[in-house]
């Protein structure tokens, strides 16, 4: 039975450039280039320095509270540990690394000797030393959200909804790697002791759901595949909850709250490499389409690819490329350089040269509500963009707008082309501004009291 | 190999690609919806009916225009919303209206009520109503005289004088006086529904403007929630209180196809800027239309309610808003009750 859930829109998916072309390895990288941080969560700290040598595997990074460990991705020699521009913007502290093209696999990398008699606790470490985030590109790290879920979530969830446009690597994941994916899943199920997986599938993958249904019908392994309705933002991890369980995550809370704990497809396939083989994350699979790419595919590179590498093996960019994108269209970050490696989250580079943008100018609301419509957070867009407009930051913390997630579907369904989403960001920086300081002046007016209380004694 | 150092990129915050719709399709969605109404009331009434309207709404597109100018603010005649509301506001004038007055009704729509309030989803009443209403309040007389289609043939109208106000047809003031057996004796019920009645020349025939509606819905430039609570309001209420005598469903259909209840609930109450922006709110606002026009037409001094009760309705609006929000994603019902409970 497809499912639904409320709001969403419907962009034209675009996946056909893609879709039928295999996953190709891109021939090895000269140079990567590793940021520090992939990952939700502070950066992590360099373990190497200039002039190492570094092979596949090697734990190059390690994170301090909330984060994953990061690896070397090729063999061969660090060439610099300096700030490099990554995809979130800005600057980023980086190792790069010289390949030598010998691919080395480093002693780090021990397969388990039998994976199925490992523990649950064991499996878990393994996760987090293997450095697993969310693949589909909220990066958050996946050791944490297993372990924090144990005991409290009996929905586990697969997310092959893939519902931004033009991406396409999880479902040739599912028709090419289809075994990776089901063996993750019956780990996920083993640790978090549930005796079924949901695999949540948009309908415009029907030969990825058939190829999923043959090898768990081969392997009788306890996972269903349930087919969604097509609509943005299905893959969002709230929305996806919903759409299967028909229920809410509650505000500000997670997917565990409601007894759900939600997995991308490659994530999934992350997950059964490092607990099969003790491979960490050091490869993703990037769809590179758009209409500025002249030959859009589907690659898989080491991580801290340069991008720039990506686009000279789908043939280059067109003439009048005036923007490229790290994630789909709908979510992703337009970069204001080429000049950014591949990261864990990256799950597509698409470079657009026609109209794709259509902005106007003095855009004006004409109250239509078709944001409302959309909001798949039931918020009200039309007047929250009024409040951020004005900086009246009481009226947004009262429309919830911390409770926005930033989709992007209110700005794309809107006919007067308000830029509701860049509006939305700014609000929320002025209601965390705000409370920082009313936090900041409650501590000041506290401490000051307490002085006047020792004077006086 | 390109050039990757020389890219002239730009950086703009997500979503980077964008509906097809804009404010412009669906202004002309709406032309579009309007135009076999329009046709239908130059077969009628004749060709001054589409000079009016051509008139009219280049009438609303010049006051945009200058207004804008003279505020030396950015030009929006582009988005063609000026010149839906001078199509509309002809759509509610009798065909018999001199073009100077329609002109200075063009005028209080568009200066007084839409660019003095902001422009374009600003105003908080509908300005095509509000140039009738303002029109009406001038020039009484030649604005509640109508042509009388079924004297003398349809094709040639003659000029007939019934007394009838706001968007009110003739049939509405037999309805008023419950002379129902003189209703009947006039127009049929077919006649209602093919519009050969006397009334504002773009709100007569009311299977031309659902065509129109069913256009504005298929083309999702509208929803179903106003004009269905609107007119099933209406229809319900006439039903069940049926004046002077009359069967209810016949009063039903004579209340639901005569005056310009079809116009108002299809293409006026809809109006974005004027009306809920949820869906929740839209049926509120669209039974309010609809409990305001018969109260207008069983008890008020004028014939015809719509063209009242919408410009009524439209002052509800931001309080309808501030009470129809959707519910808080992820907060269940009895979870809020055991909150307001603490």
């Amino acid at each position: 039975m497809a499912q639904a859930f409320f709001g969403g829109v419907h962009p034209n998916d675009m996946k056909a450039a893609t879709n039928e072309k295999a996953i190709e390895q891109l021939a090895p990288p000269a140079q990567v280039v590793i940021p520090m941080s992939m990952h939700f969560g502070a950066p992590c700290t360099p373990l190497v320095k200039v002039g190492d040598y570094v092979k596949v595997g090697q734990k190059i990074g390690e994170f301090r509270g909330l984060g994953a460990p990061i690896h070397a991705s090729v063999s061969g020699t660090v060439k610099a540990v300096e700030p490099r521009p990554y995809s979130m913007g800005g600057d980023m502290m980086a190792v790069v690394i010289e390949n030598d093209g010998k691919n080395e696999l480093s002693e780090e990398v021990q397969a388990p000797a039998d994976p199925d008699a490992l523990s649950v606790d064991e499996m878990v470490e393994i996760v987090k030393n293997a450095g697993i985030v969310g693949m589909g590109g909220a990066t958050f790290p996946t050791h944490v959200k297993i372990s924090g879920g144990i005991g409290k979530v009996d929905t586990v969830i697969i997310n092959g909804a893939e519902c931004e446009p033009y991406i396409t690597g999880d479902h040739r994941t599912m028709l090419e790697r289809p075994a990776e994916i089901i063996g993750g899943a019956k780990y996920l199920a083993k640790m978090f002791g549930v005796d079924k997986v949901i695999i949540g599938v948009e309908e415009n993958k029907q030969n990825g759901i058939d190829m999923l249904n043959k090898v768990i019908a081969e392997q009788k392994a306890p996972v269903v595949v349930e087919p969604l309705h097509c609509r943005y933002p299905q893959g969002g991890e709230k929305q996806l909850c919903q759409a299967i369980t028909g229920k809410q995550v509650p505000p500000g809370g997670l997917p565990s709250n409601i007894g759900c704990a939600v997995f991308n497809i490659n994530t999934t396939c992350a997950i059964f490499r490092a607990i099969t083989q003790g491979m960490p994350v050091v490869n993703k699979i990037v769809t590179v389409s758009g209409s500025g790419v002249i030959e859009p595919k589907n690659l898989e590179c080491p991580i801290g690819t340069p991008v720039t590498c990506l686009f000279d093996a789908c043939g280059g960019l067109k003439d009048g490329t005036y923007k490229i994108i790290a994630g789909g269209p709908m979510m992703g970050m337009a970069q204001y350089t080429a000049d950014i490696p591949v990261a864990k989250g990256t799950g597509a580079i698409l470079a657009f040269c026609e109209k794709e943008e259509q902005t106007v100018e003095h855009p004006q609301c004409i109250r239509c509500g078709k944001c409302v419509e959309a909001c798949p957070v039931h918020l009200e867009p039309l007047f929250m963009y009024q409040y951020a407009s004005k900086g009246m930051v009481e009226e947004l913390n009262e429309a919830h707008i911390m409770d926005c997630m930033e989709c992007g579907a209110c700005a794309y369904v809107c006919p007067a082309r308000m830029h509701l989403t860049h509006m939305f960001k700014t609000g929320k920086q002025l209601v965390k501004n705000k409370a920082a300081a009313d936090k900041a002046a409650a501590e000041a007016k506290k401490a000051a009291e307490e002085k006047k209380e020792a004077v006086n004694k | 190999m390109t050039d990757y150092k020389n890219l002239k990129l730009i950086a703009t915050s997500n979503p980077h690609i964008r509906d097809e719709k804009t404010t412009k399709s669906i202004m002309l969605d709406v032309i579009i919806a309007m135009l076999p109404a329009l046709a239908y009331g130059v077969w009628q009434f004749g060709l001054k009916a589409l000079t009016l309207t051509a008139v009219s709404a280049a009438a609303c597109v010049f006051w945009e225009w200058l207004y804008r100018k003279l505020m030396k603010k950015p030009q929006s005649i582009n988005d063609l919303s000026a010149v839906v509301t001078g199509i509309l506001l002809a759509f509610v004038c009798p065909v018999t209206t001199p073009y100077w007055m329609v002109i200075i009704g063009d005028f209080f729509a568009i200066i007084v009520v839409k660019q003095l309030f902001g422009g374009i989803g600003k105003n908080f009443i509908n300005p095509a109503l509000a140039g009738r209403a303002a029109l009406l309040a001038s020039y009484a007389g030649v604005m509640t005289s109508w042509v009388d289609p079924t004297v003398a043939g349809n094709k040639a109208p003659l000029f007939g004088s019934t007394a009838d106000v706001v968007t009110a047809a003739t049939p509405l003031a037999y309805m008023k006086t419950g002379d129902f057996a003189g209703l009947t004796e006039k127009y049929s019920v077919l006649d209602m529904f093919l519009g050969k009645t006397g009334g504002s020349m773009g709100e007569v025939c009311s299977m031309l403007l659902i065509a129109g509606g069913i256009w504005l819905i298929v083309r999702k430039v509208i929803s179903w929630h106003i004009p269905v609570a609107y007119i099933g309001t209406v229809a319900v209420l006439t039903f069940l209180f049926p004046k002077g005598g009359a069967p209810g469903l016949q009063w039903m259909l004579y209340s639901i196809f005569g005056g310009g209840l079809m116009l108002g609930a299809i293409f006026m109450a809809t109006d974005y800027a004027t009306s809920p922006v949820t869906k929740k709110g839209q049926v509120i606002y669209g039974i309010g239309c609809g409990l305001f026009t018969v109260f207008i037409r069983y008890f008020g001094s004028y014939n015809e309610g719509v063209c009242y009760s919408i410009m009524v309705m439209n002052l509800f609006v931001a309080l309808i808003d501030k009470y129809t929000k959707p519910a808080r994603f992820g907060v269940v019902k009895s979870e809020k009750k055991e909150a307001a409970a603490k």
